[in-house]
């Protein structure tokens, strides 16, 4: 799914300055721990993984640059500070908000196909054995 | 031949350090991103990396979080790569409890930006091939990560 499809079904703002139509996601999740968001990680050689958040301060895009995370969803209306944004455009993770509550958010994607994060953990163990 | 090659193998190919200011939250994490990026500038392997990654981040959150300041210091050898995280700080009364998934004694305002959630510790030991951790109370806290690379350094 790419990130511009993800934008028409969650009804999204893009508020950072990038081409959502390039970026292709595969996976996400949705947390407002940090150590959740890093334990479902991803190496930086895939990013396809977009985080579901309620929170807007400056260490999400941080967290989300040390966990492989390709863009982040804003939920319940909630815009992060310029701060936030211009360290997003920094580390070139795009950014998008919604109106919408962070279990609507994530029923629409879940429904529309998108796996869960997690499930790369287990696929990567399955391969292991 | 022997000898050279074990010499060759404790040779530190690169080495980094970084300090850490407890309580600076506007550049917390900064370090952690220029060790993966200088990671990812020599060619490491990208799983590896993103282990490194976390462990080092959930460690320099530590510090900013709970220290004083702190060190952070990456060595490269051949085979592996050691991360050791130097505190002064409070330290850890029980350590036992400290590791418990879930456990933490982090403020208010700390849980507020997604941090504090108890799984920093695990998460370290869980990206680690082995994890060492002692402290002293009063004095500060010393990590020991050590990630093996088994050829995968290239």
């Amino acid at each position: 799914m790419t990130l511009s499809q993800i934008q028409k079904l969650l009804h999204a703002e893009l508020i950072s300055e990038h081409e959502a139509q390039n970026i292709n996601i595969e996976f996400a999740k949705a947390s407002d721990l940090m150590s959740d968001v890093l334990a479902f990680s991803k190496p930086f050689s895939e990013r396809d993984t977009l985080l579901i958040t309620g929170l807007t301060n400056k260490q999400v895009v941080r967290t989300c640059e040390i966990a492989g995370v390709a863009a982040i969803v804003f939920v319940r209306g909630k815009n992060p500070s310029g701060e936030t944004i211009e360290l997003a455009q920094q580390c070139d993770i795009p950014l998008l908000a919604t109106k919408l509550k962070m279990y609507e958010a994530c029923g629409i994607l879940y429904t529309n196909g998108m796996k869960g994060a997690s499930t790369y953990e287990d696929e990567k163990k399955g391969n292991e054995k | 031949m022997k000898t050279k090659k074990r010499g060759m193998k404790n040779r530190v190919l690169l080495q980094q350090e970084f300090k850490i200011q407890g309580g600076d939250f506007v550049n917390a994490g900064e370090s952690s991103c220029k060790i993966r990026n200088t990671l990812r500038e020599i060619g490491i392997d990208s799983d590896i990396i993103r282990r490194i990654a976390i462990a080092a981040y959930e460690a320099e959150m530590n510090v900013v979080m709970y220290a004083h300041h702190g060190t952070m210091k990456i060595n490269v050898y051949r085979d592996k790569i050691l991360l050791t995280i130097n505190d002064k700080g409070p330290g850890i009364e029980n350590i036992v409890l400290a590791m418990k998934p879930g456990f933490s004694t982090a403020t208010e305002e700390m849980r507020e930006m997604g941090f504090g959630a108890g799984m920093g510790l695990p998460n370290m030991k869980k990206n680690a091939d082995t994890f060492k951790i002692s402290s002293e109370v009063g004095k500060g806290t010393r990590l020991e990560i050590k990630i093996l690379l088994n050829g995968k350094n290239g």
